[in-house]
């Protein structure tokens, strides 16, 4: 008699009604929105500040530079001296003093050029400082030595390498980029569904054990069945609270920037402001457009299909092992010794997408860790949106499932002598006893 | 087919560990097996093998004269002494559920969990959480779900333990019912009281050994010691006393009567007859008590352990 609907079905709907968790389905994106729109709230009060900077040019040479924007003001001080320049700018209690000392213009550098302020600076409004007198200096010494500014302006050459794949396939930076941001997202949305569901049917598997219910149930059940049946219900309860985050997650999103005035979607960090400056691209919409052909242009057919099968067969090998583990303890506390080997290939296994397939995705490290089946899932899911050959996917996919067949069995094994077992804190040796039995 | 189950040979092994060495025991249909043995002595093993829970490394189970196999789990009901409920469930939902496990249809489980629940009166507990009830109350609501689907066997490890008095004859009594209705019952316990009170057929098992098996009464039989208590009224009790034992192997008894009388237990040799010793004894004074002491169960239980 096939009892796993039965299961999957009582499972899920433990799951599901259970009060920790509706409630963890419907706060967590309310605290996690919450959160952001008052750093986001709090970083545009820091903005709103008007900083007042002043400067002290006894060079004279760049005068006028400088343009107040929405949260800097500059305001220039001239003919006094360096002290008491700085005691003005202390009392008056503004933002800092920006002080460049007389020199012949040909020695005009770093060393003739300081900035006092009470606390340490602002990053950005000292790579602002810096990027202005930088160009100002720049174009004076161009002009002094003859050189058309506008002549060389007009010179200048932008170049952006078109990639083509000897069968015909375009590609671009971009949509590098665009390829690591997706197969980075599905690689870690794996990483984190293990860590948080797999650790949800260990404890339900705990639980089963504690109220010493289980022997009652195996007596009606196969207790691969019961292992079965737990893992696929608890995924499903997971997915649905997945679910539920991204759907809840957007509105608040929606929600908050409306009645907060703030785009959360635009809010940067220092570090991004840096390479923006950096770049100054005034191409941003070419940009973004090239963005959605990059998007376009991704196998994307493929990569939905090996993102299911891939995150499923991922998963299920790893929440075997957490079924196993559940059943092979008491207690949650003595489930310590038996996670390193659990966490250690997938954190493994991020590092390799994160460090080794940006550099090389088709390298000997991605390619090898692609097949592993412990660090496959989420390494592969990293390298498909670079175009990995059918071939190699469909043999990681079969390691994996051919793996996940063999954990099954073994799972199932401790599974099945470790749920009757109480009141003693087994070893691996033991555990490889009990494989036998 | 008289016998319901037939475990042939049975030996299971953990590591090195024998829990069952060659085991062997039938059961008539419609009767109340009891189960006894020492602690660990490798009941549990057993039950397990019967169960499909544990596999057995040799022998056959054989269940209403086919090899056990996976479609015998709906004709097995089984109370095991580790027991307990999803706390966090409600009592309704939990038996539709295990009910569910043992094959029966959701309508099929509700009507009969409704006859029940009206039975041991405990309809208003449906909402309940396992959590909210007290231990005996749900040892209640465990009872139910083992009998629910009607199965030919029904295996109780400790049924009364956590039962107040009352629930215990309660239960007892369903127990009985069962038995009449046509379930054969293996009841495995520590209290003697209940096996003598219960049970037609024992087996005893003894450091994963069966060491003794068959009818109650064959057993007491077995091991009854010919031995007769005697109270008796004469003149000198004190020369009767003497003159009795050297004639017989006796040791004093103890027993209440109304009188002063002598209390003796007297053992006869093989080929004696219990009537010569009655007439010996009119002969010496008025006999107001005069028994065959049969062993208990409890007394068995302990021979046969320490003989082995």
């Amino acid at each position: 008699m096939n009892h796993l609907p039965l299961i999957i079905k009582r499972e899920y709907l433990t799951k599901v009604k259970n009060k920790s968790f509706i409630v963890m389905t419907f706060l967590s994106p309310i605290i996690f929105i919450a959160f952001i729109a008052i750093v986001a709230y709090l970083a545009q009060m820091n903005n709103d500040k008007t900083r007042v900077v002043s400067i002290l040019d006894e060079s004279g040479l760049i005068k006028d530079v400088f343009k107040n924007s929405e949260n800097t003001s500059y305001n220039y001080l001239e003919g006094m001296s360096l002290n008491d320049a700085k005691m003005l700018v202390q009392e008056s209690e503004g933002y800092g003093l920006l002080y460049i000392s007389e020199v012949s213009e040909e020695h005009l550098n770093s060393k003739n050029i300081t900035f006092y302020s009470e606390e340490s600076p602002s990053l950005t409004l000292i790579s602002a400082l810096e990027s202005e007198i930088q160009s100002e200096l720049t174009l004076q010494n161009r002009i002094k030595e003859g050189i058309d500014v506008e002549k060389l302006k007009a010179s200048i050459v932008s170049i952006d390498i078109n990639q083509e794949s000897f069968e015909g396939e375009k590609t671009s930076k971009v949509d590098s980029v665009v390829k690591l941001i997706f197969g980075g997202a599905a690689g870690y949305l794996l990483f984190m569904f293990i860590i948080i569901y797999g650790n949800m049917i260990m404890r339900s598997v705990i639980e089963e054990k504690t109220s010493r219910i289980i022997e009652v149930i195996i007596s009606s059940v196969k207790p691969v069945q019961l292992m079965l049946g737990k893992i696929i219900g608890t995924s499903l309860a997971g997915i649905t609270q997945f679910v539920v985050w991204i759907i809840l997650g957007g509105v608040l999103m929606t929600v908050a920037s409306l009645i907060l005035g703030i785009d959360i979607s635009q809010m940067q960090t220092p570090q991004q402001q840096l390479v923006e400056q950096a770049m100054e691209n005034p191409e941003i919409n070419m940009q973004i457009q090239n963005i959605f052909t990059a998007f376009f242009n991704l196998p994307l057919a493929n990569l939905i299909i090996a993102f299911i099968l891939f995150f499923i067969c991922g998963y299920l090998l790893y929440s075997s092992f957490y079924a196993a583990i559940g059943a092979a303890v008491d207690n949650e506390t003595d489930t310590q010794q038996f996670m390193l080997p659990i966490i250690l290939p997938l954190v493994l296994a991020v590092y390799i997408g994160i460090f080794t397939v940006i550099e090389d995705p088709h390298g000997t490290v991605s390619t090898i860790f692609s097949f592993v089946p412990l660090t496959s899932p989420v390494v592969m899911l990293m390298r498909i949106p670079f175009g990995v050959p059918l071939w190699q996917q469909i043999l990681s996919l079969l390691i994996l499932i051919g793996t996940f067949m063999l954990t099954v069995w073994f799972a199932a094994k401790i599974y099945r002598v470790g749920i009757l077992m109480y009141g003693k804190k087994p070893s691996y040796k033991e555990l490889i006893k009990w494989i036998k039995y | 087919m008289n016998n319901l189950l037939e475990v042939n040979n049975v030996s299971k092994y953990f590591g090195a560990f024998k829990a069952l060495n060659d085991v062997s025991i039938t059961i008539p249909k419609g009767s109340i097996f009891g189960l006894l043995g020492p602690n660990g002595a490798g009941k549990t093993t057993l039950i397990r093998v019967i169960n499909q829970i544990t596999m057995p490394d040799q022998g056959t189970v054989i269940l209403d004269g086919e090899p056990l196999s996976q479609k015998h789990i709906m004709d097995i009901g089984y109370l095991p002494e580790e027991r307990g409920l999803y706390k966090s469930m409600k009592v309704g939902e939990q038996a539709i559920y295990l009910a569910q496990l043992k094959g029966l249809s959701k309508a099929e489980a509700k009507k009969r969990l409704k006859y029940w629940f009206d039975r041991l009166e405990i309809g208003d507990w449906w909402n309940k959480k396992i959590q909210e009830l007290s231990k005996g109350m749900a040892q209640k609501i465990q009872f139910v779900v083992t009998v629910l689907h009607e199965p030919k066997l029904l295996i109780f490890d400790e049924p009364f333990s956590g039962f107040d008095p009352i629930n215990a004859n309660l239960i007892k009594d369903e127990i009985l019912r069962l038995r009449e209705n046509g379930a054969t019952v293996i009841f495995s316990t520590h209290r003697m009281e209940s096996v003598e009170e219960l049970c037609d057929d024992i087996a005893l098992i003894h450091k994963s050994n069966k060491i003794l098996d068959g009818k109650l009464v064959d057993v007491k039989r077995q091991y009854k010691i010919n031995t007769y208590q005697v109270g008796i009224r004469a003149n000198n009790q004190s020369e009767l006393e003497k003159q009795l034992s050297e004639k017989f192997k006796v040791s004093k008894a103890n027993f209440k009567t109304l009188e002063d009388e002598l209390k003796l237990n007297i053992k006869l040799q093989e080929g004696e007859n219990p009537n010569d010793l009655l007439s010996y004894l009119t002969s010496k004074g008025s006999i107001s008590h005069f028994v065959e002491l049969i062993p208990s169960v409890n007394d068995i239980f302990i021979q046969a352990v320490k003989s082995n």
